[in-house]
């Protein structure tokens, strides 16, 4: 079926091969073989996705690494896979945090390993070939896979109300991507019978079919992104989540409803983008300074990370509609920034929890004094998520304000509102969590992190700062293709 | 070794002391920590000189370091701009950072986190020389929150005290605010310069000069006024300036050392700093300076008055603090950016000197900082005491001194000045100097003359159980008699009071009327010819001293000092009967005008209050109770409705069949 194998299958097949294996030969007796199992499983699936990277031609902004086979050729639909510069980051970002994911849960999880261990590496299987589908079908059979196992992650693993939450989190997504499977088959019809994406880059559609279609989409990618005033399922799965799932979550599947603007909505209905950036400027700002207040009022720690990166998903959602390439950039810089800081923050928050069994935020005070090597890199980690300039986090929201300036200045003031919003939610946990006299005799028998804690923080702390510090080999990558989107955005599509 | 080479080594050799005692502060231990973080700065420290003297032979670096990121057609550096007035702030960044690195030996000799105070300072260091080093707005903006950042961890460096932890909060949200306004104003300039970079900026300024900008429909602004009002909220926050001023009296809460360093010497002269680098902007709103020059005298004047009644030693040096910035925004409102910039010099010099001499004074006093209860002070402590009196008589303008030359350009710039609120501002900055006069030597008479008023003993060891830093309050009796401090303590007290001395009458004519510097500072003589005026009607540093007795701030000076010691040294029951009299006056600044109480009531409570109410009416009544229960719950009782159609009963589907039946025959009939 397969004319050879590529990169792109490898750093889609590896982990899931991986995860089956695991399960084929895991239970609880031989733990310890499935957890280096599913590390070696995780690192392959890291290395085989390297040279995408450093074999990525960043001059061109066509597919590249691109593999075609049939699958079901009746139908046209097509094993069709392929990167380009908005695409490839994130294959790379989701098999690195696969990595961190397993090594976060090696002890932490002490039943059904095996089934914990695979479930994450068939995700990240999943969510790789999300992001390199180029077939409509095979985007969406992966788009809805890749809630399988998060759903039972929670499910499985989840806190006391988990039941609750996975079935929110599965039929919001779920409701979102129907209207999606809808589009997608009108798209066929329209496009005479294609299921290729990039075809349907280049089919003319009349005004009234780009605004169903644009709903249909947009419905599908906001539930995911989440967008206000569809994020209410974002805090719940996270609280229930167990702290691997937390990471995923955010660092990971929040990118890929982000990913379908720029892939599906943008360059297929670019006429109806441009008449309706207002909705979408809108509720992005409502994200940033709405949700910026409510996380100020969280009680749960988890709760207040959750509702943050919904306000800092909104500068992704703003940056696109300003259709420039600071807006569109400091996106997607913005997204990658937002899956080291947020996966920091949630395994920062994992490492307390496993020691306190609590996430209220009332329940900690003056860990510093017992943790004070935590405390150093969650303070890092904390500032990372306040947008200072060095770090990872300063570079999107400082691109975004910047590029939303030139399009309309109150636009660039609400949303640099986040610079009081997000230091005031993320300082003043740290103050209560962090800082003060030791609250309780449970705080004071607290142990610092042990070296594999220290490992996965550190080797996200070195990300924090090497993309704040530098960040120019990862917008390189991406100028031709976002040139290549902005060219298609700015030509009408409409046919009457 | 090339110039560009000696240029990052300034910046990094702190740097590499930071992160060198930060990380492996255990392995080195503390003479390691305080021997390699005093090093690099010492190195900054004489690279700097040699960048100095390169300046002065007429030579200035405009150059980039890296690219730090392209996107579409803006590109954004890391770079370096060094000319004169880079080097002069260069200069006295590394001279009172090493002063105080030194003294931090001594004062934070019992505390358990020294290694990690070596790490921050230097780290401060870094941040603020890649600030006055930047060649362009990015990473201005960046040493800009670095500093910033660093100011946060020190102020709550006894990060188990609840009153320093709120302080650092707060201190963190306020300048947030001010960048609020900063960032916003450095995108106005990319979206109309299309560069961050200073030299293009400056270059096409001009031609924007008559720019307007429409932000609210109907009503069209000035660009030059916009951008320039946007950038000076951002130093009204960095430089705490009225209304955003309230953080730094709390940031009192960090140790001394860091009061002087960052919150006396340099982080707060930020503000200033970047305006004087803006003067090419600046130039071209004179409603934007009228904005600087209103604002400045509201905070030197009003500012002042509180530093008339605290009884804190370090409140007072922070309302001077607050009051001298206010100053220096005046001079800046008036186009005199030199004299602003001299200003920051010299204050930088006796402010560093005050702050670490009232340390000095607060470890003979066993970490015991109110004022009321010290006195004779003298007896005990001759460096400090005589230290301290040489940078009081520099702060209240003591003719010959540097405060003098600096302040009282500051007030003739404003009487030259012909911009809206140059009346007023020409009032505050005189009536100032009174005030300055009068808290200036109540604390220094309460302090150093009269009879002691504490107990104490005078044994000869050494009280070790003070490890808890200030901590201990107000003990008496008990202690051993304070004396001297060290050697490392006084040596820094020493080597700056040389320079509060000095600075004034030997660089006056150069900076302020010698051109020196140059290209660096850019004046529209034509339109505000304030130094134009201060030149023609200066003749010397000497006949300046001389003629400065016949002047009204001279003899308000006077009549502050002489004020100050009748009221505390000769009868000292009045002003305890001043205080009841003045009741409600006295109050409203014992309150500091309300603004604490305010904030924390308008927007630290109103933001919470809006939040709570976003949330639990928004979030979980409306979208989940509503929207996302509700249809769940909707779902359920249709389905609840129509399961009693699958009864189970084959006569019920029977029937349901014929109807059905029956409906499509009659439709398919009436076809």
């Amino acid at each position: 079926m397969l004319e050879g194998i590529g990169y792109l299958s490898l750093t889609i097949w590896v982990p899931i091969v991986a995860g089956i294996l695991i399960l084929v030969t895991g239970g609880d007796r031989n733990a310890a073989g499935q957890r280096a199992l599913a590390l070696l499983g995780a690192m392959l699936g890291f290395l085989v996705a390297v040279p995408l990277w450093t074999g990525f031609d960043s001059a061109s902004a066509a597919m590249q690494f691109e593999e075609v086979g049939a699958w079901v050729p009746a139908f046209s639909i097509w094993y069709h896979l392929g990167v380009d510069g908005i695409s490839m980051p994130f294959v790379l970002l989701n098999s690195f945090t696969t990595v961190l994911v397993v090594l976060a849960g090696w002890q932490v999880i002490q039943t059904r390993v095996a089934q914990y261990m695979a479930a994450f590496l068939i995700q990240s299987g999943l969510i790789n070939a999300v992001f390199c589908a180029l077939d409509g079908v095979l985007f969406y059979v992966f788009f809805e896979a890749m809630l399988i196992p998060l759903y039972l992650i929670i499910g499985m693993w989840g806190g006391p109300n988990r039941v609750y939450a996975a079935i929110k989190f599965f039929l919001y997504t779920l409701l979102g991507s129907l209207m999606m499977l809808v589009a997608i088959i009108y798209l066929f019809f329209v496009s005479g019978g294609s299921f290729e994406i990039l075809e349907w880059h280049r089919v003319g559609l009349t005004m009234t079919a780009q605004m169903l279609l644009f709903v249909a989409f947009f419905f599908a990618f906001a539930v995911k992104v989440p967008m206000w005033p569809v994020h209410t399922w974002l805090p719940d799965a996270h609280v229930e989540a167990p702290t691997g799932g937390s990471v995923v979550l955010a660092a990971i599947t929040l990118k890929v409803g982000a990913y379908g603007f720029l892939r599906f909505i943008l360059p297929i209905v670019p006429d109806a983008s441009h008449e309706l950036t207002w909705l979408i400027v809108a509720l992005s700002l409502v994200a940033v300074v709405y949700i910026g207040m409510v996380a100020l009022v969280q009680s749960d720690m988890k709760k207040l990370i959750a509702y943050s990166s919904i306000a800092h998903m909104g500068f992704v959602t703003l940056g696109f509609m300003l259709f420039n390439p600071l807006g569109i950039e400091g996106g997607l810089i913005q997204m990658i920034s937002h899956g080291f800081v947020s996966a920091a923050l949630f395994l920062c928050i994992g490492v307390m929890y496993d020691r306190m069994h609590s996430r209220q935020i009332a329940d900690y005070g003056g860990v510093v004094n017992t943790m004070p090597r935590f405390a150093a890199l969650f303070m890092l980690f904390a500032m990372a998520n306040a947008g200072l300039p060095g770090t990872s986090g300063f570079v999107g929201e400082f691109m975004v304000i910047l590029g939303a300036v030139k399009v309309n200045f109150w636009w660039a003031a609400a949303a640099a509102l986040t610079l009081i919003f997000g230091a005031a939610y993320t300082l003043w946990m740290y103050k209560r969590v962090i800082f003060g006299k030791v609250a309780n005799e449970h705080v004071a028998d607290l142990k610092d992190i042990d070296g594999r804690e220290f490992l996965v923080l550190a080797i996200l702390a070195v990300c924090v700062l090497a993309m704040g510090l530098y960040p120019m080999p990862v917008t390189d990558v991406m100028h031709a293709s976002v040139n290549q989107l902005l060219e298609q955005v700015a030509q009408s599509k409409l046919v009457y | 070794m090339d110039m560009k080479t000696l240029y990052l080594v300034v910046p990094l050799a702190p740097l590499a002391g930071a992160i060198v005692a930060g990380l492996f502060g255990k392995a080195i231990g503390r003479v390691g920590a305080h021997t390699v973080t005093i090093l690099g700065v010492l190195v900054s420290f004489l690279a700097s000189l040699l960048v100095f003297q390169d300046v002065l032979a007429g030579n200035t670096y405009n150059g980039a370091v890296y690219t730090w990121l392209v996107s579409g057609d803006v590109s954004m550096e890391v770079g370096f701009l060094v000319d004169r007035l880079t080097a002069v702030m260069m200069l006295v960044v590394t001279f009172v950072s090493l002063c105080v690195h030194l003294y931090t030996i001594g004062y934070m000799a019992d505390d358990d986190g020294y290694q990690r105070f070596f790490s921050y300072i230097s780290l401060f260091t870094f941040s603020m020389l890649m600030l006055v080093m930047a060649n362009n707005f990015m990473q201005l903006f960046f040493g800009w929150e670095a500093v910033g950042l660093v100011s946060y961890l020190l102020i709550g460096f006894w990060y188990t005290r609840d009153t320093a932890i709120y302080a650092n909060l707060k201190a963190f949200l306020v300048n947030r605010v001010g960048d609020f306004g900063f960032l916003l104003g450095i995108g106005l300039v990319l979206a109309h310069f299309g560069s961050l970079d200073y030299a293009t900026v400056f270059q096409a300024a001009p031609q924007m000069a008559a720019q307007t900008i429409t932000l609210i429909e109907g009503q069209t602004w000035s660009l030059m006024t916009v951008i320039c009002i946007l950038l000076f909220i951002g130093a009204m926050g960095k430089s705490a300036q009225f209304p955003l001023h309230v953080w730094l009296p709390d940031s009192m809460e960090g140790p001394t050392p860091i009061s002087a360093l960052i919150h006396a010497a340099t982080m707060v002269t930020a503000g200033i700093f970047m305006v004087a680098r803006m003067s090419p902007l600046f130039e071209l709103s004179d409603t934007a300076l009228s904005f600087v020059l209103v604002i400045g005298a509201i905070t030197a004047l009003f500012m002042g008055f509180l530093g008339m009644i605290q009884n804190d030693i370090k409140r007072v040096v922070a309302y001077s603090t607050l009051s001298q910035l206010g100053y220096m925004t005046v001079a800046l409102g008036a186009s005199a950016y030199s004299v602003a910039i001299f200003h920051l010099m010299t204050h930088a010099f006796f402010k560093a000197l005050l702050f670490l001499a009232a340390g000095s004074v607060i470890i003979g006093m066993h970490h015991d900082q109110d004022i009321r209860n010290m006195g004779g002070l003298r007896k005990y402590m001759p460096i400090t005491w005589i230290t301290l009196l040489i940078g009081s008589l520099a702060l209240i303008g003591t003719p010959g001194l540097s405060g003098f030359y600096s302040k009282d350009s500051i007030i003739e710039a404003v009487h030259a000045s012909h911009l809206w609120g140059s009346g007023f501002a020409a009032f505050a900055v005189t009536a100032g100097v009174f005030v300055t006069a009068f808290y200036s030597f109540r604390m220094y008479f309460m302090v150093f003359h009269g009879k002691p008023r504490f107990k104490c003993s005078h044994d000869t060891h050494d009280h070790e159980d003070d490890k808890d830093g200030d901590q201990h309050g107000h003990h008496h009796g008990g202690h051993s008699c304070p004396k001297e401090s060290p050697w490392v303590v006084w040596l820094p007290l020493v080597l700056l009071a040389i320079p509060s001395v000095y600075t004034g009458w030997v660089y006056i004519e150069p900076m302020l009327y010698g051109d020196f510097f140059g290209s660096a500072i850019y004046i529209d003589s034509a339109a505000h010819p304030a130094m134009e005026e201060l030149k023609a009607g200066f003749h010397g540093a000497e006949a300046m001293a001389l003629h400065a007795l016949q002047t009204l701030p001279f003899w308000l000076a006077v009549a502050g000092v002489a004020s100050a010691y009748y009221l505390y040294m000769v009868r000292r029951d009045l002003p305890e009967k001043i205080r009841t009299k003045a009741g409600i006056l006295y109050t409203i600044l014992e309150e500091k005008y309300g603004f604490d109480r305010f904030n924390d009531w308008f927007f630290a409570g109103g933001a919470r209050l809006l939040g709570g109410k976003l949330w639990r009416w928004g979030d979980v009544a409306v979208i989940d109770g509503l929207l996302v229960n509700g249809s769940a719950r909707l779902v359920g009782r249709i389905a609840a409705v129509m399961r009693h159609l699958q009864s189970g009963y084959i006569y019920h589907y029977a029937f349901a069949m014929i109807v059905g039946v029956a409906l499509l025959a009659t439709w398919f009939v009436q076809l």
